[in-house]
């Protein structure tokens, strides 16, 4: 009994849905264009997620910006074989972190990864019942519920974004006279590094590349960045085909991304009763059992 | 003699005819025709008008099976094979879940034509790749009171026991009533 598809037939969404209702314990893998998500479930919650074999506590806590990479490098000479357990364990002692650091970061790359697949179009998957995630990692049980609610909200904001912003393959200049002063507006790490790429020889696509952001990031910010007046597009780069952008639709690849309702809203009545005598069923059932 | 009808349908290939095969006591009346275009690859040949199976109780009682075709463009076919049915099963091709959304739209045509009972029966159950019944519930979003049953076309008493339940159910909608 496999569980084997395609997104584009069935949505993440009713395939986390399943997960929850069912109480699923097992690991759902897709491969898609972007590469390959791995979700570990006990019981209907999400333990454990990896996009390309990624997940490792040490990476983890470095790119949420936990620890140094001195003290991680200092720990980790002393781990015979990699362990994410140990290697918390002994992070925690050294007084480096704490176990709210880990379990930040672990939450927030399993929602990161269930995120993005929820962004797929499409993509190969399959479930593995009772498979259990690698012995190595930590595994921490969240709700799928909230993840699932969020990935909806990002594709109805995607939408939005994708008809303000439609086209990626232009590029990007600061304005002559910027409404707003850039010291006044709070900007995050990843607008920053936005900025520091931006430049009339780098279309948006690019710029999301260098700086590792999704579609759905990518978007968000530059469309801050000019509501804000202070960057436009610059239009074409020179000498460059514009290649056809993605169609808008298709968000979901038309499966209803229901929420994680409890499996539909019930219709409002039973069947009538039919046009035969009752006996004439009861008939139809003898005979059929001794057929 | 009164004569009564249950129509068999679902997607392409979901085992309408072979379900039917199964249980009838006449060689089903198809009118299969051979595949030529891209859906050849899922088998060779489909029903293009309906089939037509028999089951005959006694002198004055018989049931008549009508499975729909298989293929989109008949589509108006579907209401003609409604009108006056007593209940219909819906089968589903369990390894295929491509055509899961497809099944759902069927299922909800027909429960517009009429408030009649149905079955829904998760075919080639004997298939490795083959979706638990419990899982297409849930995909499908069908009420708790709906039976999705395990199924297997080729099986005689897997089909006798699909269209038991199909008449108990049937049985209790009296008593809604
Ligand atoms: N293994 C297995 N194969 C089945 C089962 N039921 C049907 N099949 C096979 O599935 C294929 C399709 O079955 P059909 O009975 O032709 O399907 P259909 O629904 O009548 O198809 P259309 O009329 O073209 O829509 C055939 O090759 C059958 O032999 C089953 O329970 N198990
Ligand atoms: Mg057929």
């Amino acid at each position: 009994m496999a569980l084997k598809g395609r997104l584009r037939d069935i949505s993440l969404t009713q395939l986390l849905n399943l997960v929850k209702l069912a109480r699923k314990t097992g690991a759902l893998t897709i491969e898609g264009d972007q590469g390959r998500v791995e979700l570990y479930f006990k019981e209907g919650k999400i333990v454990h997620a990896s996009l390309n074999g990624d997940g490792d506590l040490a990476r983890l806590l470095l790119k949420f910006g936990r620890v140094r990479e001195h003290q991680l490098r200092t720990v980790l000479q002393q781990l015979s074989a990699p362990n994410d357990r140990e290697l918390g364990l002994r992070l925690i002692n050294a007084g480096y972190i704490s176990r709210n650091d880990i379990l930040y970061a672990i939450r927030r790359h399993t929602s990161d990864v269930v995120l993005k697949a929820l962004s797929w179009e499409d993509g190969k998957f399959h479930f593995e019942p009772n498979k259990p995630p690698p012995p190595e990692r930590i595994v921490v049980p969240i709700n799928l519920d909230s993840i699932v609610l969020e990935g909806d909200q990002r594709q109805k904001e995607l939408a939005t974004l994708r008809e303000e912003l439609p086209d990626l393959n232009v590029a990007l200049r600061f304005t002559e006279n910027p409404s707003t002063n850039l010291s006044k507006i709070k900007l995050s790490r990843d607008e920053w590094r936005v900025i520091s790429f931006i430049n009339p020889r780098n279309t948006i696509a690019q710029i999301a590349k260098y700086s590792g952001l999704d579609e759905f990031q990518i978007r968000r910010i530059v469309l801050k960045l000019m509501r804000n007046g202070l960057v436009e597009v610059v239009g074409q780069p020179t000498g460059r085909p514009r290649p056809a952008q993605a169609a808008p639709q298709g968000v979901g690849a038309g499966a209803p991304s229901s929420a994680l309702s409890s499996g539909g809203a019930p219709s409002s009545h039973r069947p009538k009763a039919p046009a035969v005598e009752k006996n004439v069923v009861r008939r139809l059932i003898k005979f059929i059992r001794g057929l | 003699m009164q004569t009564v009808k249950m129509v068999v349908t679902g997607p392409f290939a979901a085992g309408k005819t072979e379900f039917i095969q199964t249980i009838s006591e006449i060689a089903v009346v198809s009118t299969e025709r051979q595949i030529s275009d891209f859906t050849s690859t899922v088998k060779s040949s489909t029903t293009v008008a309906m089939d037509f199976g028999r089951i005959t109780v006694d002198d004055d009682l018989v049931l008549y099976l009508f499975g729909t075709p298989g293929q989109k463009r008949f589509d108006f076919m579907w209401e003609i094979l409604a009108e006056g049915m007593l209940g219909f099963i819906v089968l589903i091709d369990s390894t295929r879940s491509e055509t899961f959304r497809e099944a759902k739209q069927i299922i909800d045509i027909f429960r517009s034509y009429a408030d009649t009972p149905f079955v829904v029966a998760a075919n080639k159950q004997d298939l490795e790749d083959a979706w638990p019944p419990e899982d297409i519930r849930i995909v499908l979003e069908l009420e708790p009171w709906v039976k999705v049953l395990p199924c297997v076309a080729k099986d005689k008493e897997s089909v006798k026991t699909v269209l038991l339940e199909l008449l108990y159910t049937i049985l209790e909608s009296y008593d809604h009533n």
